[in-house]
């Protein structure tokens, strides 16, 4: 019995067995179509995130298994203070497997240590979010056909964006990757994350100007830069226009790019681009419940 | 200075200079009665200070937390007036309940119960995480 809580748990074979499912579940859904038969998932959500709930049932209900879902948060036995240890042994008794979203940071960990089933972290706080990551990879994979050799540029908020942080510690263990991290001062991407960087040999490069790079880049992975992750307006609304994606600044990027964002997006991208064919963000939505259900496949060992 | 030296019991040796009282302190050797020395900024070859605990007696020293807070002591068991064993201390893989994470988003500061557990993720620079939240342990 295994769980997932932190991308960097898969080793690069792993990612890649994954990957081949999914797309062998794209290419032949009626094989999959039973696998799950007479398999419950509880989806237990203590924050809401409607969009990764519905991810995971959706992925549970077209592998032919049921969905076991709580109402709410606030209607739950955790508003009673029962702790997450308890709730994992609970629900283990009713389920097969376990997805869960929490506020607080180590609490889908915390469950894994305790449930009799495998637990899937489904985002807690603003730490780990491994199916997000899935879904980049799939993404990357079926649009670039390959993980190695790509110049990978994350735009925006560097410093808090928790995905950028999985996706490069997936990225850098393949040959070739190169990483292009544009973002104001204020946001760039935490010095522990470069340090290991450094210590694997991969290369990168910092900038605060994305059009400089444009026309490097194989990937461009835009975040949302938060006006509350500034000290005062001035320095927010200077800045916001230099990481908003337009058709102009797509002009200087190679035909082949691909446009990736982890949604929901406010106004980094602007609504032009979708029409792009280089845009893949709503791809990565549709490839994140493939992603699912090759994991929960992984995980009942099916 | 002299301090005497001891028959049966340990010596704390090459501690961290300015550390000793910590050392005394989170291994809990103010809950002894036996004779204890701290000797503080004492001089030595090797590190041109450092500080040393004398224990007359012989205890169970958590290796853990003395490897945490000085990484280059040495643990000295002495019987009968002779040094019988010498063991250098080294940073642990694992920290239980000794430092406590400060993230205020991380689980463990709405579940007390659960141990507080760092592990080592960068030896070179001493660095351990919560493994719950990854955030740094701070000194
Ligand atoms: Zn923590």
């Amino acid at each position: 019995m295994r769980s997932v809580i932190d991308i960097k748990e898969l080793s690069v074979s792993e990612i890649d067995e994954l990957v081949s499912v999914a797309k062998d579940i794209i290419a032949n859904p009626e094989k999959y179509a039973h696998k799950c038969d007479g398999k419950k998932l509880a989806t237990l959500f203590f924050e809401p995130s409607t969009r990764t709930r519905l991810s995971f049932e959706a992925a549970m209900y077209e592998l032919g298994g049921n969905v076991l879902s709580m109402a709410s948060a606030a209607s739950s036995s955790a508003s009673k203070g029962e702790s997450v240890a308890d709730t994992a042994q609970v629900i283990s008794c009713y389920a097969d497997i376990i997805a869960m979203r929490h506020p607080k940071e180590g609490a889908p960990m915390v469950a894994a240590m305790n449930a009799s089933i495998p637990v899937i972290n489904a985002g807690d706080g603003g730490h780990n979010h491994p199916t997000q990551t899935l879904a980049d990879l799939l993404t990357i994979s079926r649009e670039k056909g390959r993980f190695d050799n790509l110049t990978v540029g994350f735009c925006g908020d560097l410093k808090f964006g928790r995905t950028v942080h999985s996706l490069i510690s997936a990225m850098e263990r393949y040959e070739g990757v190169k990483f292009v991290l544009v973002s104001p001062d204020e946001l760039t991407v935490p010095d522990y994350v470069k340090r290991e960087l450094d210590k694997k040999g991969v290369p990168y490069v910092e900038t605060s100007d994305l059009m400089s790079v444009m026309p490097e880049l194989d990937i461009l992975y835009m975040t949302r830069v938060q006006q509350e992750r500034f000290f005062n307006e001035e320095d927010y609304l200077r800045l916001k226009d230099s990481y908003i994606l337009t058709p102009e600044k797509l002009e200087s990027a190679k035909s082949d790019m691909i446009v990736m964002h982890p949604l929901p997006r406010v106004n980094e991208i602007s609504v032009a681009v979708d029409r792009d064919p280089r845009a893949c963000y709503f791809k990565q939505v549709l490839n994140g419940k493939y992603m699912r259900m090759a994991l929960i496949l992984k995980l009942l060992g099916l | 200075m002299n301090i005497d030296s001891i028959k049966n019991g340990i010596v704390l040796d090459h501690l961290t200079p300015g550390k000793g009282m910590e050392v005394y302190r989170l291994l809990g050797l103010d809950h002894l009665d036996c004779h204890i020395a701290i000797i503080k900024n004492a001089p030595s070859r090797k590190m041109g200070k450092k500080d040393i605990i004398k224990i007359a007696d012989d205890i169970v020293l958590d290796t853990e937390v003395l490897g945490y807070i000085c990484p280059g002591a040495t643990v000295n068991i002495i019987k009968d007036g002779k040094n019988v064993e010498k063991k250098k201390m080294s940073l642990p893989e694992k920290l239980v309940n000794v430092v406590t994470c400060h993230n205020p988003r991380c689980i463990t500061t709405t579940e007390q119960e659960l141990p507080q557990i760092f592990a080592l993720t960068d030896h070179d620079r001493a660095e351990y995480r919560c493994i719950y939240c990854e955030t740094l342990a701070k000194n």
